[in-house]
């Protein structure tokens, strides 16, 4: 057979809603997750967690545990593998360096696995286990003013400070100032598929199965830990059930199944449960933070402050990036953002969905609201008036930046232009009713990636790419891509991912995967192409291309690329009992590229969602004396159940970006920036009353109300 | 204990069954029926939603030993020979499917309203009514939104599947997703 490729005009299926490759066995329950592949002789591995916040291990009580029914092995730190300290993506990472030494950082720290014939046996045994600890004094109270606050150093990730002009100066010039501390609480993932591993030796190789974003990432970080060759790892995550950032990096179950598998020679599985996810999966740190804006009547900003604080652990340092979001989105000639970071005696901190951006968000878009409110301008006009030419630290041009064209057509669906800018203004009943408005922004990153696409002596075409399938749509909207880029029908086209022998790419994280893959799987395609362009035939194994965008990302010129979006909210809150619904969201937004509409539009409405979950349900308490949260399960960790959504609308208006061949810019996260801002502004509108902390609980609108203010 | 049930129309056993182990264990880990989903193991999420004869629970508050005799239908027997049912086919029509991990209990929950109210020669559900009975099944990918698409539509098509084999049919009445 000879290419065929170039028969369907070009653009034929990007931009067109398709339902998804593995909706049949999504629905069918026929998708097999991590957690549930079955291996002949399987063992299972259950976590001990410690039980106290700091301190160390004295003794693992082992002997009486071994004589249970179906025990094979108890591992701690005495008797499990020794693992190489290692530099991952993004560094050493000690909060996988688990069973090494005795040290207990924080409650719910793996102290321990137990491995049994069944899940049942295992969980029996842990939780028979007994270990002493020589128990210290812990510190897990979180301030701005905790006096361990340090300001930490810039890394890959994060620049830690930026400023220029005189704030000082530029806020006692200023005819209105707002000043004002918001803070927002510990929150948690919560993916609805618990983490999951397995881990088995097969003829030499060790084969992984686990629930994560990044496989080929995984791969490697295994590789180095056990001191094995790359090529004698396969780390494989065909269906993820969600993730949000907490897959994203090597966690403790993988590396238990790991150690596990190697001391019974046995595959081994270890699944989390709901509880052990709030300590050992990362999560998002508190924050406190101070925005100072002062600017002049007409509303135009002279002086900019953002302070963020939040917490990291004493082993590892993960800082929240909050106020980036203002080296975006407002300039003023006096500009300062900074962030402080304090260590306590609690699990690490990681990405949560929009790091830094989802906090960061809700205090400067409620501030903004609040100095519109001073100056006697509606908070839209204000953004207007605000709106930098470039980016007001980098000053580099944006790629494309419609925030305004996003106000505008929110607006108008919105309704807008009839509100009465007064709050408490509007009340039905016993409910007092607002509306309120935020600005959305989160940066638009790429990061190399290989693929390989085959044409295959049958006319079709195999796609392979260590890419994985969060819920997110990746698969399909990758066939999309892949079609496009060889002009041939969907149905022609098999994508394979979440493998990591496919080789190195992106993992599906920080709203990259799609642009990052899209890169590869166009280069590969192109390159393909080129090859069946030739005289001759295909041969049985087809003909292969393969892509690295390594080099051509390098030669991306420098830009501030981002996408924006505008957020609106109604509420209506409850007078005698305090309790806020939502009873309307719209998001608009200017996001680049959208491949799939049916895929995305769910992204962004999921995202929105979040939000909301963020403004009035989500908190994960601690109890000061115990270090241990009060609330590590679904009961009283609250997040949106259906009866709490309202109709939530999204719509997305032009972005081109000729600057990118792939024109995508990704919509993972800028879904729930933003949002939290808009209820609580709605809040206030409703009420007269600003709530700064969050969430908005009913106890607190109530004590509000009361003081008035 | 030795448990006999039938499970998806089939009569299955299980032996050396704990006192304290649940229907969802028997299920996924003995049965080979991971398709209902372990979420949180208490009661909280609706993940693990299946029939017990003819009511939706949480298979993983029931204790196995309860459901000893009993008829259970779980998300994988749900498609006939006829192919998926319309509820399944409404969620992938729809893009009620993100991650897939909340899916099966959906599903299941989903199918009972529309058997208490269409199928029962009732009204289609008003969207309060479809929120409320899904009010246990707790999603954090979708935001609901698509997931209410997905059972009006199975709800208008099933109806318009009624109506035609009494034989009144109108056209244009089956698609009614947004
Ligand atoms: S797993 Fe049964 S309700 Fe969550
Ligand atoms: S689709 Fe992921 S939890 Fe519902």
């Amino acid at each position: 057979m000879t290419a065929m490729t170039g028969t369907v005009a070009a653009a034929g299926t990007v931009g067109a809603s398709r339902t998804r490759m593995e909706g049949r066995a999504k629905v069918t329950g026929a998708a097999r997750y991590a957690g549930e592949i079955p291996f002949a002789d399987l063992a299972h591995g259950w976590l001990v967690a410690s039980t106290i916040a700091r301190g160390r291990v004295r003794s693992v009580e082992s002997a009486p545990v071994l004589a249970m029914p179906g025990v094979l092995a108890v591992l701690h730190h005495q008797n499990a593998p020794r693992l190489e300290e290692f530099a991952g993506m993004l560094g050493p990472d000690p909060t996988i360096q688990i069973l090494q030494n005795d040290r207990v950082p924080h409650v719910g720290w793996p102290v321990a696995l137990v491995v049994a014939e069944t899940s049942e046996q295992a969980r029996e045994a842990a939780d028979a286990l007994v270990i002493r600890y020589d128990q210290e004094p812990h510190d897990i109270a979180f301030s701005a003013q905790h006096p361990g606050m340090y300001t930490p150093d810039d890394s890959p990730l994060l620049v830690t400070e930026t400023g220029k002009g005189d704030i000082e100066a530029g806020l006692a010039a200023s005819a209105v100032v707002v000043d004002e501390e918001y803070t927002t609480p510990e929150e948690h993932h919560n993916a609805m598929e618990p983490h999951a591993a397995m881990a088995r030796w097969d003829s030499g190789r060790l084969e992984v199965v686990d629930s994560n974003q990044g496989p080929f990432a995984v791969a490697q970080d295994l590789a180095k830990m056990f001191s094995l060759d790359l090529a004698s790892v396969r780390v494989r995550s065909e269906h993820v059930g969600g993730a949000f950032g907490s897959k994203g990096l090597t966690r403790p179950p993988v590396v238990l199944a790991v150690m596990a598998a190697i001391v019974t020679d046995r595959p081994v599985r270890v699944v989390l449960t709901r509880r052990q996810m709030f300590s050992v999966v990362g999560y998002r740190s508190p924050t406190a933070q101070r925005v100072r804006l002062g600017a002049d009547t007409d509303g135009r900003l002279r002086a900019f402050d953002h302070q963020a604080a939040s917490l990291t652990s004493t082993i590892h340092e993960f800082v929240e990036s909050s106020a980036g979001i203002g080296r975006v989105m407002y300039d003023a000639d006096a500009h300062h953002t900074s962030h402080r970071v304090v260590r306590l005696d609690v699990p690490t901190p990681s990405w949560m969905r929009a790091p830094g951006e989802a906090p960061g968000s809700f205090a400067l878009e409620s501030a903004i609201d609040e100095l519109a409110h001073k100056c006697g301008m509606d908070p839209i006009a204000l953004r207007a008036r605000n709106e930098p030419a470039v980016g007001p630290v980098s000053g580099l041009p944006f790629s494309s930046r419609n925030v305004l064209g996003c106000f505008e057509e929110g607006a108008r669906r919105f309704g807008w232009a009839d509100r009465d800018p007064r709050p408490g203004a509007a009340r039905e009943g016993r409910w007092l009713l607002g509306t309120g408005t935020a600005a959305a922004t989160y940066p638009a990153r790429v990061a190399p990636s290989t693929a390989a696409v085959t044409a295959e002596a049958d006319g079709t075409f195999t796609v392979r790419i260590t890419a994985v399938d969060l819920g997110t749509g990746a698969r399909t909207a990758l066939t999309q891509i892949a079609a496009d880029a060889l002009e041939v029908e969907l149905d022609r086209i098999q994508v394979k991912i979440a493998d990591s022998d496919f080789g190195q790419a992106m993992i599906a994280g920080g709203s990259m995967g799609t642009r990052s893959w899209a890169l590869a799987i166009t280069a590969a395609a192109t390159e393909l192409r080129a090859q069946l362009a030739l005289p001759g035939d295909i041969p049985s194994d087809g003909i292969t291309a393969r892509s690295d965008t390594a080099e051509a990302i390098g030669a991306l010129a420098r830009q501030e690329r981002h996408s924006f979006g505008a957020q609106f909210a109604e509420v209506a809150v409850d007078v005698t009992t305090g309790e806020v619904r939502v009873r309307r969201m719209l998001g608009i937004f200017a996001a680049g590229r959208v491949v799939n509409p049916l895929t995305a539009r769910s992204q962004l409405i999921g995202g929105m969602t979040w939000g909301l979950s963020m403004a009035l349900h989500e908190e994960a308490i601690r109890d000061q004396a115990s270090g241990a949260h009060v609330n590590a399960d679904l009961a009283g960790y609250h997040f949106a159940s259906n009866a709490d959504v309202p109709v939530i609308e999204v719509d997305w208006v032009d972005d081109p970006d000729t600057h990118d061949p792939t024109g995508i810019k990704g919509l993972g996260e800028i879904g729930i920036v933003g949002a939290a801002a808009a209820i609580a502004n709605a809040v206030w509108h409703a009420t007269g009353v600003r709530h700064r902390d969050l969430p908005i609980r009913p106890d607190r609108v109530l004590l509000a109300g009361s003081r008035g203010c | 204990m030795r448990v006999s049930m039938r499970v998806n129309g089939r009569r299955v056993t299980a032996e050396d069954v704990w006192e304290g182990e649940s229907l969802l264990f028997v299920l996924r880990e003995r049965l080979g029926l991971p398709g209902s989903k372990n979420a949180c193991e208490q009661g909280e999420c609706g993940s693990c939603t299946v029939y017990l004869d003819d009511s939706p629970v949480c298979a993983c508050l029931v204790a196995a030993g309860q459901a000893g005799g009993r008829d259970v239908v779980t998300v994988e027997g749900l498609a006939g020979a006829a192919g998926l049912d319309a509820v399944q086919q409404a969620f992938m029509d729809a893009g009620a499917v993100q991650c897939g991990f909340c899916t099966p209990g959906l599903i299941v929950q989903a199918h009972y309203l529309l058997r208490e109210t269409v199928d029962a020669g009732g009204p289609v559900p008003d969207d309060g009514e479809i929120r409320e009975v899904l009010a246990g099944n707790l999603c954090r990918c979708t935001g609901y939104e698509k997931i209410l698409d997905a059972v009006r539509l199975a709800a208008a098509r099933k109806a318009a599947a009624a109506a035609a084999a009494a034989g009144q049919a109108e056209p244009g009445q089956a698609e009614v997703g947004r």
